[in-house]
């Protein structure tokens, strides 16, 4: 049982929970750096290191952060080691360093990272929350090279720099200008939705966090967005997969990974898995009522 | 300073390096907030807003404080910091002297602290060759958010067609939000050339 809970919390970022694909997280990397397969493996990587790091550092001071201000203090954790990487890369890999540009240090604001801290890290211990890490950026990361692979093929005729449809098939220029992104990230999720309605799951209709804003203001976007509709016309309801969703999800793990390690912060977590339900349910009667 | 590089920065920001379309930054109000017209605008000038003040006060820091003490590896730590913090005072500030004000663009002022639009264009503001001086980072980011709120205009108007139109199943949602999005930017493909 335990291992098998922390087999789940390293393998459920890679296909289930999904980033890119599921929870439709860090948008503005996927569709500008996957130009190229090569830069989706730099991306990726910088990414699960960040992640790595970040997760563990939150999930250690997870008890000292006070409440209030644990956006700020997670955001510059996640700079910190944003900082370190941003170094690394460009002492070591300068070419990976031109090909991601600005990405690289606008990984502070990447919506996965503060995601993965606010719904994952702040709430469980350190062993659960760097396989976490470690699942949610192998799932990233394949994602980005999967997009970037067919970008690179339709848009160069190359794969990893390679040869493949030489002469056979004019390269599309298109696909590795900006529309293409548009496009086959479109064309992916919609696929993604299809295999999930197959197997039995909801499809992804909407964003995953309204905005790229910390994630934890989903809340506020979500109730913006509402604002707006409420009075103009019925609230359809349209499945959105986002905070109450997540919420859900991390609600039903929690008691499994405090199983596994005891009871480290037992109260704390508690205390969490209540606000959270309580955030799904007024989520509900927002959502429910069509004023 | 000359008043050609500045037209050329401005048109450059808001046709052909647009943010959303062409540089991918802030894609994500770009697809969340732009179900209808007024809320796309309401938070296009939000955005514009932020971008202006973070590039006032960011540039300064990093070009006379950061840059000349070698401290330039800090760039991305001091900018989000500064952005999250100056986030807040606009929010106190409008609460307090502009309450209409505050009612429209409140509610997307947080969301906006980690909106990468805005930690992209003060960085931006080193990295493009046009930008020499202070004026010519401001009107970039005048540029920038300008184009920002041009295509959250035309897209909420996109959204506003899809709504009614027959979509296949599997791409209802996002995905066909996102092919539409494609043949926006594409559109804007249209200008390359114009801005040299």
């Amino acid at each position: 049982m335990a291992e098998n809970s922390k087999m789940t919390t390293l393998t459920k970022g890679v296909i289930k929970e999904n980033p890119v694909l599921r929870l439709v997280l860090g948008t503005c990397p996927t569709l500008a750096i996957t130009t190229a397969a090569i830069n989706g493996i730099g991306m990726g990587v910088a990414a699960t290191l960040v992640l790595i790091g970040s997760n563990a550092v939150i999930s250690l001071l997870r008890n000292v952060i006070p409440d209030k201000v644990r956006i700020p203090a997670f955001i510059t954790i996640i700079a910190a080691f944003v900082s370190i990487i941003q170094m690394l890369v460009k002492a070591f890999l300068p070419s990976i360093d031109a090909a991601l540009g600005i990405f690289l240090p606008l990984i502070v604001v990447n919506c996965i990272i503060l995601a993965r801290a606010e719904m994952f890290a702040s709430k469980n211990p350190v062993l659960p929350s760097i396989l976490d890490a470690i699942g949610m950026g192998i799932g990233f990361t394949a994602a980005i090279t999967l997009m970037g692979m067919i970008r690179e093929l339709l848009g160069a005729g190359t794969i990893f720099g390679l040869q493949v449809t030489q002469g056979a098939i004019e390269p599309m220029l298109i696909f590795i200008l900006p529309p293409g992104g548009f496009f086959v990230f479109g064309v992916l999720v919609a696929l993604s939705n299809k295999l999930a309605v197959k197997m039995g799951k909801k499809p992804i209709k909407n964003l995953g966090c309204g905005g790229c804003n910390g994630c934890s203001g989903c809340d506020t976007c979500e109730s913006a967005d509402n604002q707006e509709t409420v009075g103009q016309s019925a609230p359809v309801d349209e499945g959105i997969v986002t905070n109450a969703d997540i919420a859900k999800s991390v609600g039903e793990e929690l008691p499994e990974s405090e199983a596994t390690v005891g009871v480290i912060g037992d109260g704390v977590t508690d205390e969490n898995v209540r606000t959270e339900a309580e955030n799904v349910d007024v989520k509900k009667e927002n959502g429910g009522e069509p004023q | 300073m000359n008043v050609a590089n500045i037209i050329t920065i401005v048109l450059a920001g808001l046709l052909t390096e647009n943010m959303v379309l062409a540089k991918f930054l802030g894609i994500c109000p770009f697809l969340g907030v732009s179900k209808k017209t007024n809320t796309a605008v309401s938070m296009g000038i939000a955005v514009t807003l932020v971008m202006l003040l973070a590039t006032a006060v960011t540039y300064p820091i990093h070009r006379y404080l950061l840059l000349p003490y070698g401290l330039g590896y800090l760039q991305t730590i001091v900018f989000i910091l500064i952005i999250a913090a100056l986030v807040q005072l606009v929010e106190i500030v409008l609460k307090k002297y502009i309450p209409p004000l505050y009612k429209a663009l409140g509610v997307y002022l947080p969301l906006i602290t980690t909106n990468c639009a805005v930690l992209g264009i003060t960085m931006l503001n080193f990295t493009n060759v046009r930008i020499t001086n202070y004026v010519e980072a401001l009107f970039n980011s005048l540029g920038a958010g300008l184009g920002f709120l041009l295509a959250m205009f035309i897209f909420a108007g996109v959204r506003g067609r899809l709504e009614s139109s027959d979509i296949p199943e599997s791409l209802k949602g996002l995905p066909i939000t996102l092919v539409a999005a494609a043949i926006v930017s594409l559109s804007f493909l249209g200008f390359a050339g114009i801005v040299k």
